[in-house]
């Protein structure tokens, strides 16, 4: 699957280590720092994120993937280091000026709009609406047509992710799975250049895991770039292009998902962490072998 | 005693002016909260400079009436975004405090000695409000008399434009709600850090909510001068607020015409219990510990406090709020 992929095999050369450069990177980081008190949670020298390739972040709990995400998005401050998105730096930018550059995130725990619709959740997304300034907002002419076509893409998104049914309900009602696949859908809308989903699929029916994995392929195959986290090997070894391994906040590998899969410090990252309660799922000891074969 | 009476006096002050001026503050209340999750428990010092702005301009200044007006809702501008600018970005419990001590701070300032000459202090402002009434297109000249109603021609004039006036500011409001616009703002109510990651300026139109439902509360404060052609500073007390709070509550938080129906019922409820409780007090019916040292003290208030909370058990989304999205944790 990973190798049908052009940006994949782009990838094919590039060295597996960590903080190597990628011919084509839409994301740089550089030295990017931050603690809590005395716990480092993310010391990321240098990792560089092919254009529309699926790369995948994984590590054991606590390893700081969240943190990086809310570092690289603007939600939080580094200590230090820079970051750019297709040259441009994003040092300081405001979280709502990141994706209006072109990077949108989801988050671990979800944030549906409990008192939207489905709908209204999906329409926010929309970049560019007339009717988002206040006077132009008051005539309803000047934005309706706009409003009509986000709604026919909104609606092609919903049904792509199975919610089309449940265009009119208020996303509160929604499981917890469903409300995943709404925050997805809705980071779609704003039509980011690189999405950056945090756990995607966590909660999810896992009968649907299936076709959601399928729509993260598409993404990538209509030129997106995406960056996911993830604990299920199986997931991450099926459709990475590219794995990125982090712990204690370090990038400790990176490569093709083959290569990470027998990486000695990722199995030794992994089984050093215990405690780590997706232990099980996460665990590249076995799972990895089963996903390497299949990739 | 004599319920109907009392619940027609109720009746009158409920269409009556002053109903109409609350309405006002809760619809901006609304457009606060309701739509965008603001606590603003300082929506009285918004109607503070509604007021003031026009009783300032027309006696201090002598500019002509309608230019005070415009001063007044400039004020509330201004207040918006002196209130916003340092705490919108802060912790929700931090907006909220801001806005109650900034609301008891201009109050007392109104009232205090050194701005006596400009505010007339703990005397407030009269002025000529004649240009207002000069406007006025009743055909009849002495009072409206109909059922229970008996206004006076001014005071047809006043709730006649105060009604009129949060009529058409809670269709505009409604309209803004069902825009992009609004839709940004509900989401902000709903979890900002969405909206952000979305692209939307959150600071930006938490600051424009505030700007637009402060501006409609001195509205209320703008009504509420015009029609005594008075300013009396111990009328912005923080209870106000907190009544506005009620009626929205009781007509229906984020919903359309709630904050009209609210401020009816509310002080229909209120103006009603008064009377019952004056009433009372003539005939010595009131037990002196309810009573207190005024003729009926709190009870009114008691009165109110339990039909409140009747309806709120047995209508918590309020007259026109929806139930569905109610049930939904925020
Ligand atoms: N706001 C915070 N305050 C203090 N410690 C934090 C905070 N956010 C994250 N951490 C710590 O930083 C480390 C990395 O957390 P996180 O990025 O959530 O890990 P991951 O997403 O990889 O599981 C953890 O040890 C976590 O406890
Ligand atoms: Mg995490």
């Amino acid at each position: 699957m990973a190798d049908t992929s052009p940006a994949a095999a782009a990838l094919a050369g590039v060295d597996p280590r960590p903080g190597v450069a990628k011919p084509d990177p839409i994301l740089r980081v550089e030295g990017v720092r931050r603690s809590f008190g005395g716990l480092t949670a993310v010391d990321v020298e240098h990792l560089e994120v092919q254009r529309g390739t699926i790369t995948a972040l994984i590590g054991p709990n606590g390893a700081g993937k969240t943190t990086l995400f809310n570092l690289l998005t603007g939600f939080d401050r580094p200590d230090g280091g820079s970051w750019s998105l297709d040259g441009r730096d994003l040092g300081r930018a405001a979280p709502h000026k990141v994706a209006q550059l072109g990077m949108v995130r989801t988050f671990q725990l979800t944030k549906a709009l409990s008192r939207l619709t489905v709908l209204d959740n999906m329409l926010l997304g929309a970049t560019g609406q007339r009717g988002e300034r206040f006077l132009t907002a008051l005539v309803p002419a000047a934005w309706r047509q706009q409003e009509r076509a986000h709604t026919e893409r909104a609606e092609a998104l919903l049904d792509r992710f199975n919610l089309l049914d449940k265009r009119d309900d208020y996303a509160g009602e929604l499981s917890g799975g469903q409300r995943k696949l709404l925050e997805m859908a809705r980071a779609l809308m704003v039509e980011p250049s690189l999405v950056m989903l945090d756990e995607p699929m966590a909660g999810v029916n896992p009968a649907l895991v299936q076709s959601l994995l399928g729509h993260v392929t598409s993404l990538r195959d209509e030129g997106m770039s995406v960056i996911f986290v993830e604990h299920d090997m199986d997931v991450v070894m099926t459709i990475s292009d590219w794995i990125v391994v982090l712990a204690e906040g370090r990038v400790i590998a990176e490569g093709p998902p083959e290569h990470v899969a027998e990486d000695p410090a990722v199995i030794a990252a992994y089984l050093g962490s215990d405690e780590d309660e997706d232990g099980g799922d996460a665990s590249p000891g076995s799972d990895p072998a089963t996903g390497g074969g299949d990739a | 005693m004599n319920l109907m009476a009392a619940l027609e006096q109720g009746l009158r002050s409920a269409v009556g002016p002053t109903a109409a001026w609350y309405a006002l503050l809760a619809i901006g209340l609304n457009v606060h909260y309701g739509f965008t999750g603001l606590l603003n428990f300082g929506q009285v010092g918004f109607m503070l400079v509604g007021a003031y702005g026009v009783g300032i301009s027309v006696s201090i200044l002598g500019l002509p009436l309608w230019v005070g007006v415009i001063v007044g809702l400039l004020a509330a501008v201004g207040l918006a975004l002196l209130l916003g600018a340092p705490t919108l970005r802060l912790r929700a419990d931090y907006f909220a405090i801001t806005t109650i001590a900034a609301a008891e701070v201009l109050r007392l300032l109104a009232i205090s000695r050194v701005s006596t000459p400009v505010t007339g202090g703990p005397f407030g402002i009269q002025y000529n409000a004649s240009a207002f009434f000069e406007l006025n297109p009743l055909p009849f000249p002495g009072a409206l008399t109909w059922g229970p109603f008996s206004f006076t021609r001014n005071q047809t004039w006043v709730l006649l434009v105060g009604w009129t006036l949060a009529l058409l500011v809670s269709i505009m409001v409604a309209a803004l709600m069902r825009s992009p616009w609004g839709r940004i703002l509900r989401s902000i109510r709903e979890d900002e850090d969405a909206a952000r990651a979305l692209g939307k300026n959150v600071f930006s139109y938490k600051m424009q909510s505030l700007v637009l439902g402060g501006v409609i509360g001195a509205m209320g404060g703008v009504i509420y001068t015009l029609g005594g052609a008075t300013v009396n500073p111990n009328t912005f007390r923080p209870d106000i607020t907190f009544y506005a709070y009620a009626m929205l509550i009781v007509g229906g938080v984020a919903s359309r015409f709630g904050p009209m129906l609210g401020a009816f019922v509310f002080w229909f409820v209120l103006q009603s219990a008064q009377a019952l409780a004056r009433q009372a007090s003539a005939a010595d019916l009131l037990p002196d510990w309810l009573s207190g040292a005024s003729a009926v003290g709190g009870t009114p208030f008691v009165l109110t406090g339990l039909v409140l909370m009747l309806l709120v058990v047995y209508r918590p989304q309020g007259m026109f709020g929806n139930r569905r999205e109610m049930a939904l944790d925020g």
